[in-house]
């Protein structure tokens, strides 16, 4: 049970640590910009893990019974900035991408490099 | 409805609404929006002012948002406070001070820096987008709320680096690497976010302060946090984003920069101080960011004397000052649970690391100024082209010598200041790292000996005869930072004493910081 309860908590590490490798041994910008979102969807789904509670109610209003108390939505909250927050930063991120690109005809990062030293 | 008591949102809300109103009155009058842009930092600049006095004076300011009273932490009937709070103490003015001071100088500086350049409504946008993500970096009290504001000061910040983009490629590389820089960072903070809101159920600093149990998880919190901000402020051995991005953004963008990177060593010592304290193991910590302090500072030097692009040997630099903070608030840290040593020179230490924040900002800021002043009247930034400027640009010749003696260490400049007392205090906690110190110092006189030489003496060149003065807007933003540096580097102590003694002593006090949250418990 410790393993299926766990489970979410599990794919977020494995989540998070493919983006790690994308972004260290992975040469194209596009596959760094991929590697960048998969660790912002890892810490996503971590702060969605976080936020369920067993047995507890959904904070939906128009959904929920009278009377009873619902979830705090904070974790659910924070996951909302940070997709947000995600979206601009690969919206920068391939932007600057297709500036290399045009400039230097490639998006292999060992090529489109002058900046050294 | 006391207007003194919203200076905390003011502060923060002024430069963020300007920002989007910059693109219409860009529209409507192209000529002026720069005098706007100053204008709206300037009315920050006195509005840090005035919360700078009321904090120093009369304890931290504390702002809720979206409370019933804008003084109201703790609501009744909850385990802990939920609204996001703004508290600013002593540390966190400090830093305030600086990033408002910065920003102004920036925008006056830009005037007649960025006059040629299209679309201006974009950069200043972008200016003050910055200006509001870093002033909330350091007011807020809220973790999840700095993740934010640290995301904002990014993607700002990114979009300014490669503001030249257009024709030509560098830019948009320094950009690159600098936002795949950031975009870790930011998931690793919000990842230990997660990681304290999971366990304790809160997201208020002083909260989390209050409950901290330092377990398994927090160690994993604390060392993503240590690495990752780190990274941020551009320490060695995660420095590779520094030289490009320093070098490649406008130089009015390159003193912001140096800026917001400090306000990610600042979350780097308010996460250790205020959320840990001695609930960890203070020695081993303090002794990482020596480290990461010591190393910063050698391999910063010695990268930077090999340079001969102006800009990027500065921004070498750069890292290689931040070292000294990190050496003096390090040590700081390292003794902070042994009340002798922390009497005797830790205290000492962190009033030098901290102090050293400051004028890093101020001579720094001065010195790529210079070499946005040399590169906005040569078009070039490489040294081996330059020579001869001192004859034409007397006056930036002056400012440049101030901000190197300063950097250098050279009294009466502030630099001075601030690395004798790292020196003193390093030294009775251990001799080595006085020595290395010191010997960086030495190091960086001698490269800023060069620069000097290369650009500014020797006989007139040809094709640099009739190189001008720089325009006004730029002396002035010039002259008051070197005013500023020989202030600081005449009168240390009344700053030490005024400024940068309660910042530490804020940092210090954990207590202080969480009694104002949860006083009332």
């Amino acid at each position: 049970m410790v393993v299926v309860n766990n489970f979410p908590f599990i794919t977020v590490v494995i989540l998070i640590s493919l983006g790690i490798y994308t972004l260290i041994f992975k040469k194209n910008l596009l596959k760094i910009a991929i590697g960048i979102i998969l660790m912002g969807n890892g810490v996503n789904l971590f702060l969605v893990s976080l936020g369920y509670r067993h047995e507890s109610i959904a904070p939906i209003y128009t959904n929920a019974p009278e009377e009873t108390s619902m979830v705090m939505p904070t974790a659910q909250a924070l996951t909302l900035t940070n997709i947000v927050i995600g979206l601009a930063t690969t919206a920068l991120i391939l932007s600057l991408a297709v500036a290399i690109y045009k400039h230097y005809g490639t998006l292999d990062t060992d090529k489109a490099r002058r900046l050294r030293g | 409805m006391n207007l003194l008591t919203h200076i905390p949102v003011l502060v923060i809300v002024i430069p963020l609404l300007a920002a989007f109103a910059s693109p219409i009155i860009g529209k409507l009058n192209k000529k002026n929006l720069g005098l706007f842009v100053s204008v709206i930092l300037g009315i920050t600049l006195i509005l840090t002012l005035i919360l700078a006095t009321n904090v120093l004076t009369k304890g931290p300011a504390i702002y809720v948002f979206g409370g019933e009273d804008i003084s109201l932490t703790h609501p009744s009937g909850l385990f802990a406070p939920i609204r996001i709070i703004f508290q600013i103490d002593a540390m966190s003015i400090f830093m305030g001070l600086i990033a408002s001071l910065v920003f102004f100088l920036a925008s006056v500086y830009s005037l007649s820096y960025m006059k040629s350049h299209e679309g201006l409504e974009k950069y200043y946008t972008l200016l003050l987008l910055l200006a509001t993500g870093m002033s909330g970096m350091v007011y807020t009290g809220d973790t999840f709320n700095f993740f934010v504001f640290l995301e904002i000061a990014s993607i700002a910040s990114v979009a300014l680096i490669s503001f030249k983009g257009t024709d030509c490629g560098e830019p948009a590389e320094a950009g690159l690497k600098y936002i795949v820089v950031s975009a870790i960072a930011g998931s690793m903070v919000l990842f230990s976010v997660a990681i304290f809101y999971g366990q304790y159920n809160v997201l208020n600093m002083a909260t989390i302060a209050e409950v901290m149990q330092f377990t398994q998880l927090d160690k994993i919190a604390l060392i993503l946090l240590v690495t990752v901000l780190a990274m941020k402020a551009g320490s060695v051995p995660m420095h590779m984003w520094t030289p490009d991005s320093y070098s490649e953004a406008p130089a009015a963008i390159t003193m912001v920069l140096v800026a917001v990177s400090q306000a990610s060593l600042y979350a780097l010592f308010r996460f250790t101080f205020t959320l840990y304290n001695i609930k960890m193991n203070t020695v081993a910590v303090g002794w990482i960011i020596i480290i990461l302090g010591v190393l910063s500072m050698f391999i910063g030097v010695t990268m930077a004397i090999i340079q001969k692009d102006i800009k990027r040997l500065m921004a070498y630099h750069a890292v290689s000052q931040t070292g000294y903070m990190l050496l003096g608030v390090g040590v700081g840290l390292a003794v902070l649970a042994n009340p002798i040593a922390l009497e005797t020179f830790g205290i000492k230490a962190m009033e030098g690391g901290i102090f050293h924040i400051m004028n890093h900002a101020m001579y720094k800021g001065l010195l790529f100024l210079t070499a946005g002043a040399l590169f906005f009247r040569t078009g070039t930034r490489d040294l081996n082209k330059m020579g001869g400027l001192g004859n034409n640009m007397i006056y930036t010749a002056v400012f440049f010598i101030i901000g190197a003696a300063a950097i250098a260490g050279i009294p009466p400049f502030n630099g001075f200041a601030s690395k004798l007392i790292i020196y003193e205090s390093v030294y009775q906690f251990n001799p080595l790292l006085a020595i290395i110190a010191m010997l960086v110092s030495i190091l960086t006189l001698a490269s800023f000996v060069k620069v000097f030489h290369s650009a500014f003496l020797g006989p007139k060149m040809e094709q640099f005869k009739d190189v001008k003065e720089v325009p006004k807007s730029m002396l002035f933003a010039m002259a008051t930072l070197a005013f500023i540096i020989i202030i600081f580097g005449l009168f240390p102590d009344l700053v030490v004493k005024n400024i940068v003694h309660p910042a530490v002593m804020a940092l210090i006090n954990q207590s202080s910081y969480t009694e104002v949250i949860l006083g009332g418990m």
